[in-house]
């Protein structure tokens, strides 16, 4: 059955956020201060990463695709707050802001972004290939809806294993029209998989609306061709985002069933950081701008009197300094080896396995 | 040494795998309560239940990815895809994530999967389900891609597949099912990588894979009725490929053909005839002919089917024109001035 919040409209975002700050004490009541500081802090580590990120690529730091989380601090913070070390994360390629939620040292994620050694795939992966084992965040991957699949894998494998963590899979809102999207959803359901879809709805795909590519743009309703429980969520309300993850968490734990989780917001700039998105109106982006879920956030802090002036610049000056490490530890660390080209090929071992490098004969030419 | 078909090689390997590791399942269409479209997981249901064999819906791209996470987590999915014709609906969770997965992350995970299917032609079973498509895997890094030829190789490679961890595509020929061979009856693998020398022998190599070997060692029973001694090398493995066998067999013969069910282009004969002009160059008497299937969509007629295919007499007749050209004499044939 699907679980559909009434209160969630569409475009969630001003309304819900501008009644939110009306009765902002209201809103944060009983959450520990520390609690919501250290939300308030992960946000703001999220958002000025990425800018230094935009930055290191237009310096040439960074090559390939950059693709941002800005805009989408609030539902990166509110659903790994919903998550267990123990669980397991897979992500499409947007993915910088999840493994530093998930607590990977920020030096180690940019020194990929930098193609360096040190990253957490030692500089094979870059940006959009972001893998640590030990924080279970089991990769970034840029084929849209081909990690859907694969969380589904990895929660099969807990069932089989009788374990009871959960898989989080989060995606845009693009890859709900793809084949494997609705496979994934199908098998998930179908074998009882504790499994937690997320559709980070930032209201683009490239430069396509949900309105242009899907025909049911209401996308959490499409869980219901699948008896799927789901949801929509203000992705721009930490706290909403980190109790509808709960909610899916607890099902998925609980009673070995999947979710599907729509959390809107709004991509603050373009698909990546060298498109400049003219296919949005000024207007349009002036109302995504109004959204954004920092300031939003931070006068609900200040508001409630958990954060004052002092103690935010305090916060952010701190920000800052951890972002600077990091880019100084990416900038500082080694390149990987052109002699270890071959160094993961396999990870079995394997006779006659090829390893020339371009315009070296074959192994025993002669 | 016992006599079995190449399906009782592949079901006993299943089944010895299965008892062997309680992280090995299998996965597929119709491979439980339907007991396979080729029977190969015959009464393995029954046997080890559904959680270690998994009846899967049609959804090609989603249960290969769903094998490729839970082989993440270290488990060891044994995939059947009913033909390798499907396995196109799986190609991006093939190539862009069970190829990629160990090298992209840096080494952090691998992907022990093996992925069994069967291809080839002569069923009429018309232009979709006639292919031979091992050619697409085999030209990928990160994927080990294996075709057996023998129930003894079916059976030493599915071992080795299994207890590999990377993914291992494992081609099946449908036409070879049935055939029947010699199988040891004490534990044993076959290793991934190697070719073997199915046949020696002295004036010309032929190098072939899966069911053309069969074919192949037929011709080469002719061949020494006519006073020619040839050597048929069986690849057994597509990636990693072993040039130095081939390469090896052709320095010692100086004259080879390939044969191969594929079609010609770009076909594995490509490869295995650069790898001998550019390992083996001075030694070569003759250009190295290749036997392939005509590049068509395998039509339904069994005539048409039937012109398409490579057999016996196309081999033979390369292999004729090969030593012809070079003016080579056989064997207890009378000296020409």
């Amino acid at each position: 059955m699907a679980v559909e919040k009434k209160s969630a409209d569409r475009r969630a975002g001003p309304r819900a956020r501008d009644a939110n700050g009306a009765t902002g004490n209201e809103a944060l009541r009983g959450e520990k201060a520390e609690t919501l500081l250290a939300y308030y802090r992960e946000m703001v580590l999220i958002r000025r990463f990425e800018q230094r990120a935009g930055e290191m690529y237009t310096r040439a730091k960074i090559g390939g695709y950059c693709h941002l989380n800005l805009g989408e601090e609030a539902t990166i913070v509110g659903l790994m707050a919903a998550l267990e070390p123990r669980d397991y994360l897979l992500t499409n390629y947007r993915e910088h802001g999840y493994a530093l939620a998930r607590g990977i040292e920020p030096g180690r994620v940019m020194a990929e972004l930098f193609g360096k050694e040190t990253g957490t795939s030692r500089g094979r992966g870059g940006s959009m290939h972001i893998f640590d084992a030990k924080a279970r965040l089991l990769g970034g991957y840029a084929i849209v809806g081909g990690q859907l699949p694969l969380a589904v894998g990895v929660a099969l494998a807990i069932d089989y294993r009788g374990g009871d963590e959960v898989v989080m899979v989060q995606m845009g809102d693009g890859t709900t029209n793809i084949g494997a999207f609705h496979e994934s959803l199908n098998l998930a359901q179908l074998w009882r998989l504790p499994v937690v879809f997320v559709i980070v709805n930032n209201q683009y795909g490239m430069g396509t609306p949900p309105e242009r590519a899907s025909a049911e743009p209401d996308l959490y309703k499409r869980a219901c061709a699948y008896r799927m429980a789901s949801e929509r969520v203000d992705g721009n309300d930490v706290l909403a985002v980190r109790e509808a993850a709960r909610r899916a968490v607890r099902r998925a734990r609980e009673e070995r069933l999947p979710t599907l989780l729509e959390a809107v917001s709004f991509r603050l700039r373009g698909h990546s950081v060298v498109d400049p998105a003219r296919y949005r109106s000024r207007d349009e982006v002036e109302r995504g701008q109004a959204q954004d879920p920092l300031p939003g956030f931070r006068r609900q802090l200040l508001a409630a009197g958990i954060l004052d002036e002092a103690r935010l610049a305090e916060l952010e000056a701190d920000v800052d300094r951890v972002v600077d490490q990091a880019v100084a530890f990416a900038d500082e660390s080694p390149d990987p080896r052109p002699g270890e080209l071959f160094a993961y090929a396999y990870a079995t071992p394997v006779p006659n396995e090829p390893r020339q490098f371009p315009g070296e004969p074959l192994t025993g030419a002669e | 040494m016992a006599l079995i078909s190449y399906r009782q090689a592949l079901h006993d390997t299943l089944r010895e795998e299965l008892l062997r590791d309680e992280a090995v399942f299998l996965m597929g269409e119709e491979i439980g309560v339907f007991e396979g479209s080729y029977k190969i997981t015959a009464g393995l249901l029954q046997e080890f239940g559904p959680k270690r064999v998994r009846d899967t819906p049609i959804a090609e791209e989603g249960f290969v990815g769903v094998a490729i996470g839970a082989a993440m987590l270290g488990l060891r999915p044994v995939v059947e895809i009913m033909t390798i014709n499907f396995s196109l609906l799986a190609m991006d969770q093939i190539v862009n994530h069970a190829a990629k997965i160990y090298g992209m992350f840096g080494g952090q995970a691998s992907v022990p999967l093996v992925i069994r299917t069967p291809g080839g032609g002569g069923q009429q079973l018309s232009s979709t389900h006639s292919q031979n498509l091992e050619v697409m895997y085999a030209y990928v890094p990160g994927l080990k891609v294996v075709a057996p030829a023998t129930p003894a190789d079916a059976k030493g490679l599915l071992k080795s597949a299994i207890r590999d961890d990377d993914p291992v595509i494992f081609v099946e020929n449908l036409a070879l099912y049935n055939t029947k061979g010699e199988v040891p009856d004490e534990e044993y693998t076959t290793p991934l990588g190697v070719a073997a020398v199915a046949k020696e022998g002295t004036d010309i190599t032929i190098v072939t894979y899966s069911r053309m070997t069969v074919v192949a060692l037929g011709v080469a029973a002719r061949l020494e009725d006519e006073g020619i001694s040839a050597e048929v090398v069986d690849l057994r493995s597509l990636r990693p490929l072993d040039r130095e066998t081939i390469l090896a067999s052709v320095r010692k013969t100086n004259r080879a053909v390939v044969v191969e069910e594929d079609w010609l282009s770009y076909g594995i004969g490509a490869e295995v005839a650069a790898t001998i002009q550019e390992g083996a160059f001075d030694y070569l008497d003759a250009p190295v002919r290749r036997v392939a299937q005509a590049e068509v969509p395998l039509p339904y007629a069994k005539p048409l089917e039937l012109a398409a295919l490579p057999n016996a007499d196309h081999l033979l007749g390369a292999i004729h024109a090969t030593l012809d050209a070079v003016n080579f004499r056989r064997r207890g044939a009378p000296v020409h001035a």
